[in-house]
């Protein structure tokens, strides 16, 4: 049936500026399609054509068009479009959700303008050019400059329009699938038919199970188990056997070591062994949690969301940080979020159209995507995204990476959490539609050049008001004790959620409860749907009406899914029918481990001393224009970082705002004095190299970031994001154990416990027959209580007179840094912590910050000395440093260039006053550190050694090459 | 007794927590409800001395910031709203409260001057510390003169006009303009990033005539100690205690009947 409709087009009055126009024109002249004149881009919406001219004209004078500068252009049903054209217009494809449409609709309730049954409303975007265009031409270039064709249609203006029909219902009765018979390439060519994701050994596992059952399973059973023995959900290979060979040059193995359960044995090791009182939940929740007081703990979590936001930069970002947010709400009885966390790794900035894979967009404009998504999506839940960075590496190109963290706090008495048999099994937040189906599977494949036309369904698009609004019903529900566990719809949808619930006790679920976006959805659709902000709770029947009640103030759809039960089944109704029935243990337990093979290189040891000449001044300037070093303020400026009004020490600070900071500072709590420091390190580039010195250097950075900004060392806990190629080829896997192994040693040596971690295996794309990893990637994230948020510090110098004193030892090894990458030096050697003496600096810095002796401090990463007192001078350009490079601690061997920008880990640049220094030596009288500068008012960096200026560069040189703006 | 301030909740309001705390801190009792709540209690109104309206996103800001909410204000809140602010009642609203105000009209009410809230001219979120100068007709709260340090973040400040060059001077002329962006030296300024939005007349907050309907873009409830501050107190943005002394100033009556 055709579904007429009315279009509705608001462009900005002709005298206006239309930035949006002229962004679009950008897009279409970089895909070589420069137009002439003008674009004017349209808000569209597409009306049920059954509504009267009057009706129409009053929802666009009274709801639609701004009364200032908008001017509208309504086209009846089947109207022709006289500047159809040259007109594109972008939609939504059939079936993908249109929030704004859901509110426009609830909007014309409050005009009492009903809408007829089954006639809903779109919303879409129009591109008008105002001088004649080739209109095919238009469409060609414009379809992939203007929509993301995996979840958008372009289409011209003058073909008619017509609202999207509800989705075509799939054949619904029970299915059984015959596998008992079936040999191995049979169970393989099953899996990938149904895109279950598993492998022989697992589909053979699953055979000998039904075997055994003397049945065959049913549909919905095989995808409760894909989902369930995903590696998404499961981590198979970071919690299965190992062997690991390391080889040198010659091939010969100089080292070999077995794991039964890599990450028990490291980053759990780690973890046991430090077991600080003041880990209040870990490895265990949707999130770790630690003590921020006596009552009060601080929920922590990191994602990543890397396939989807390849394929839909800005759903994909913005659906990674709604998941982890709804970690943090399904961890314990719910935790509130208060701060939110994103890195991003993507291609080079100047990468050319034409060097770029098939399939693949321009790193730019993922890069753009993923920060809208993070902005449109945190800014809407009023979560300040406070904390990250962006990376650039030829290795993302075709596989860019999307981490987000999240934030909560949370009573100490609703840490722990446990559903009771005869508990009713509620769902509550949004409906259930076909978005997502295989998400779980589908990120842990390799993308490929196809995945942009196949895995539509596998993108999601996030709605942040309605996932607010469970945050809002949910804490109030938690704090009158109305559930007895919550957790969230992520991966895998309600068969996680359920089976996750349930797994000690067993569950019973209706499917036919579930309330759809549309009708038509199948069974097994419904039970592994992974369509956004909904959550699971298990709650005590007497309860129920309460919880009804909030929600309904609160306009939150709820429903009873179930019941949690004793019999440790999980048992799916549809209609009454029974269309699964699975002990649990097997669910759970049953999936093979097999051993897998790890092999990793002996790090090359090659190394060209820095030169002894240079043009150093010039160094500096480039090192701070490096896509490392830059400034990401027009990143943070697009979050609201500062919403609840908590963030004390900003992630860029000082009078103008542009100096970058460590660690972020965040009071979860206006009426209390404590915080928490927010810090994260990375190095892929290392990683390269030599991934055991990489990770330890990355959690270096991390717990520097901290306690630089005020956190207590004592207090930090650190999580993993583990990003890497396939695992299953041993190379790859070689470079994440040593990787682990590192985590362990690090965790220990800084008596820093890691409390959450995830992976995300299988980053690696593939052309042809060419398969490639993205570099070793793991993010450390670092959480430190800080006691008093009076006691922390800024990176901007703060008084002239005062002194620059340098905090560690620097040594000489410069691989993969930032001058080694532009002086192009032959050094593989990369730094690493010394543990025996880091973390005793780390903590009497604490004491000194505590104690009142420290103006500012910045910690030193990429660009070394150079960098780290440049961006102190850019965040206070009214003031200058004299630098003196001859008075590095225990430096008189090293040359000039390593002085200034060798990467060495924990050192710290710190400002103090000269009457300070007496009482910071007697703190610091067993560690290493010397005075190496004065604060000027010369609006000037002045390098000198041995006496002699080195270079002198403007604080408004530095600010520009580091692409400050303003 | 202390001040009452009703502070309206509703899906997507998320600045209510430092609101409230700021109301507090100035000493007033605050009472948060839902505003499907206050549709079917909206005697809760003639109990209160202020109604606040917080930041967010209500609705998502679909269709346009506030509009959605301001069409519910209007259908349901209108007459309440109307004798409470007979009464000697405030209506106040920050950030997506304040576009809630103008897009129901209650802000500026100034007959042949359309008002209206639109994206940035820079069309993006931008979230920045901005100096808002004090003008005459909030001189009952702050003294006319002087700077109002508070944060800005929004994707949809930016105040536009039928006729720019006729409207502000009518609407300075009505006395409803109550805080306009300025630099550093104090200085009106429509520039970049001083005013981040590109507000025609540097408009950041408007008040009615009667001196109790009040909107305004910036957040003056993050700005309640020298640690919020970016410089962290060293004075480029003042000491501090702005945000406090503003919700004293808009509470001040309310107190001084107190001690009467």
């Amino acid at each position: 049936m055709t579904l007429t409709a009315w279009r509705v087009e608001l462009e900005l009055e002709p005298s206006r500026k239309d930035p949006l126009g002229e962004a679009a024109l950008q897009s279409l002249a970089a895909r070589g399609f420069p137009l002439p004149g003008d674009l004017r881009v349209g808000r569209g919406y597409l009306l049920p054509g059954s509504l009267s001219r009057d009706q129409v004209e009053a929802v666009v004078e009274r709801l639609l068009a701004d009364p200032v500068n908008e001017v509208s252009r309504i086209l009846a049903p089947e109207e022709a479009d006289p500047h159809g054209a040259q007109t594109l217009l972008v939609r939504r494809m059939p079936g993908v959700s249109d929030p704004e449409a859901q509110t426009a609709a609830r909007a014309l309730a409050l005009l009492e303008i009903p809408l007829p049954a089954g006639a809903p409303i779109e919303t879409y975007r129009s591109y008008r050019c105002l001088s004649p265009v080739d209109a095919q031409a238009f469409l060609q270039h414009g379809g992939p400059a203007l929509a993301n064709l995996t979840i958008e249609e372009a289409s011209l203006g003058s073909a008619p329009v017509h609202l999207h029909p509800t989705p075509s219902p799939r054949p619904s009765q029970r299915t059984e699938v015959p596998l008992r018979a079936l040999d191995a390439a049979g169970l393989a060519s099953l899996s990938a038919q149904m895109s279950l994701a598993l492998t022989v050994e697992e589909m053979q596992a699953i055979q000998a199970w039904y075997q055994q059952a003397e049945r065959e399973p049913t549909d919905v059973e095989l995808e409760t188990l894909a989902q369930t023995w995903s590696e998404h959900c499961k981590h198979k290979t970071l919690t299965g056997p190992v062997h690991f060979q390391q080889i040198n040059a010659s091939g010969e193995v100089v080292a070999e070591r077995q794991y039964q359960n890599l990450l028990k044995e490291t980053v759990f090791a780690a973890t046991q062994k430090l077991s600080p009182d003041w880990c209040w939940s870990v490895f265990k929740d949707n999130a770790g949690v630690i003590a921020m007081t006596e009552e009060i703990g601080i929920a922590i979590k990191v994602e990543t969301h890397n396939h989807p936001s390849a394929l839909d930069p800005y759903g994909g970002a913005g659906t990674g940080i709604g998941g982890v947010i709804r970690d943090i709400l399904g961890t314990g009885l719910g935790a509130r979020p208060f701060a939110s966390t994103d890195v991003f790794c993507v291609g080079p900035e100047d990468m050319e159209m034409d060097e770029l894979p098939p399939g693949v967009m321009h790193p730019n404009r993922i890069l753009e995507g993923v920060v809208a998504g993070v902005r449109d999506y945190g800014n809407r839940m009023g979560i300040p995204t406070v904390a990250g960075t962006v990376l650039r590496h030829p290795g993302y190109v075709a596989n860019p990476l999307v981490f987000a963290g999240s934030l909560g706090e949370i009573p100490r008495a609703c840490v722990d959490k446990a559903a009771r048999p005869g508990d009713l099994i509620v769902a509550f937040g949004g409906r259930t539609g076909r978005d997502g189906i295989h998400g779980a599977t589908f990120s842990s494949e390799a993308l490929h050049e196809d995945s942009e036309s196949v895995d539509a369904a596998a993108v999601q698009i996030g709605d942040p008001i309605t996932e607010k609004k469970v945050l809002d019903v949910l804490i109030q529900a938690r704090d009158r004790g109305l559930f007895t566990a919550v957790t969230d719809c992520g991966a895998g949808g309600f068969s996680s959620a359920v089976g996750e619930m349930g797994e000690e006790i067993g569950a019973e679920v209706d499917l036919e409860q579930a309330p759809l976006k549309y009708s038509g959805l199948s069974y097994w659709e419904i039970w592994i749907s992974e369509a956004q902000e909904r959550m699971v709770a298990a709650v005590d029947p007497k309860h129920l009406s309460n919880l009804q009640e909030l929600c309904a103030i609160a306009d939150v759809e709820l429903t009873v899914l179930g019941t949690f039960a004793a019999h440790q089944r999980l048992i799916l109704r549809w209609h009454g029918e029974v269309v699964a029935d699975m002990p649990m243990e097997f669910l759970h337990g049953g999936v093979p481990q097999p051993c897998r093979q790890a092999v990793a290189p002996v790090p090359p040891q090659n190394s060209t001393a820095w030169p002894e000449q240079g043009d150093w001044a010039s160094l500096l300037l480039q090192c701070l224009q490096h896509p490392s070093i830059t400034s990401k303020e027009w990143v943070l400026r697009q979050y609201d970082h500062e919403v609840q009004g908590g963030t004390v020490v900003k992630p860029y600070q000082g009078a103008n705002g542009h100096g970058p900071g460590d660690g972020t500072v965040v009071k979860p709590r206006l009426d209390l004095p404590q915080g928490v420091a927010l810090g994260c390190g990375l190095a892929p580039r290392q990683a390269e190299l030599d991934p055991y010195a990489a990770t330890a250097n990355a959690v270096d950075e991390a717990i520097r970031n901290v306690v630089a900004a005020g956190g207590n060392p004592h207090r930090t806990a650190i999580l993993d994001n583990f990003c890497w190629g396939d695992c299953r080829k041993p190379d790859r896997f070689g470079s994440l154990v040593l990787a682990a192994e590192a985590c362990r040693d690090a965790a220990l040596a800084f008596g820093a416990p890691f409390v959450s971690g995830k992976d995300s295996l299988n980053n690696e794309y593939r052309v042809g027959e060419e398969e490639k990893a993205i570099p070793p990637t793991l993010l450390c994230t670092a959480m430190a209580i800080v006691e008093d948020c009076a006691q922390t510090v800024g990176t901007p110098l703060t008084k002239a007179g005062n002194l620059l004193l340098l905090v560690g030892l620097t040594d000489e090894r410069g691989g993969a840094s930032v001058a080694a990458d532009l002086l192009q030096l032959d050094d593989s050697q990369v730094p690493r912590p010394n543990f025996d003496t880091a973390p005793a600096l780390f903590a009497c810095l604490h004491q000194a910050i505590r104690e009142g002796l420290v103006a500012a401090c910045h910690d030193l990463s990429e660009g070394g000395l150079a960098v780290a007192a440049a961006e102190m001078l850019i965040g206070n350009p009214q003031l200058g440093i004299q630098l003196d490079t001859s008075r590095l601690p225990q430096a008189t061997e090293l040359p000039l260039a390593a002085r200034l920008y060798a990467e060495t880990p924990s050192r710290f640049l710190v400002e103090v006053a000269p009457e300070d220094v007496e009482s910071f030596a007697s703190l610091f009288r067993c560690q290493a550190w010397a005075s190496i500068g004065e604060i000027t008012t010369s609006q000037t960096l002045e390098v000198l050694a041995d006496g002699q200026s080195v270079f002198s560069l403007s604080a408004q040189e530095l600010a520009t090459a580091n692409g400050v703006f303003a | 007794m202390k001040p009452r301030v009703l502070q309206l909740f509703t899906s997507g309001i998320n600045c209510d927590r430092e609101l409230r705390f700021a109301f507090e801190t100035a000493g007033a009792e605050v009472q948060e409800m839902h505003i499907s709540e206050l549709i079917q209690q909206p005697q809760a109104l003639e109990s209160c001395d202020v109604f606040a309206i917080p930041g967010g996103f209500t609705y998502g800001d679909d269709l346009g910031a506030g509009r959605v909410l301001a069409l519910e204000v209007e259908r349901y809140l209108t007459a309440p709203l109307r004798a409470m602010h007979e009464r000697g009642g405030t209506i106040f609203g920050v950030c997506n409260g304040f576009q809630v105000l103008v897009k129901t009209g209650l802000l500026p009410a100034i007959p042949g001057v359309q008002v209206s809230l639109t994206w940035n001219a820079s069309h993006r979120f931008e979230c920045r510390w901005t100096r808002l100068r004090v003008e005459e007709p909030m001189g009952h709260i702050l003294p006319p003169g002087s700077i109002l340090h508070a944060v800005s973040a929004h994707a949809e400040g930016q105040i536009v006009l039928q006729n720019p060059e006729q409207d502000v001077p009518t609407l300075l002329e009505a006395g409803v303009i109550a805080l306009r962006y300025c630099n550093a030296e104090g200085t009106i300024t429509e520039t970049w990033p001083d005013c981040p939005s590109g507000s025609r007349g540097a408009i950041a907050g408007l008040i009615s005539q009667s001196g109790r309907i009040l909107g305004l873009m910036p957040h003056p409830e993050r700005n309640l100690s020298a640690l919020h501050l970016p410089d962290r107190g060293r004075g480029a943005w003042g000491q501090g205690n702005d945000g406090i002394a503003f919700f004293l100033g808009l509470l001040a009556p309310y107190q001084a009947r107190v001690r009467s």
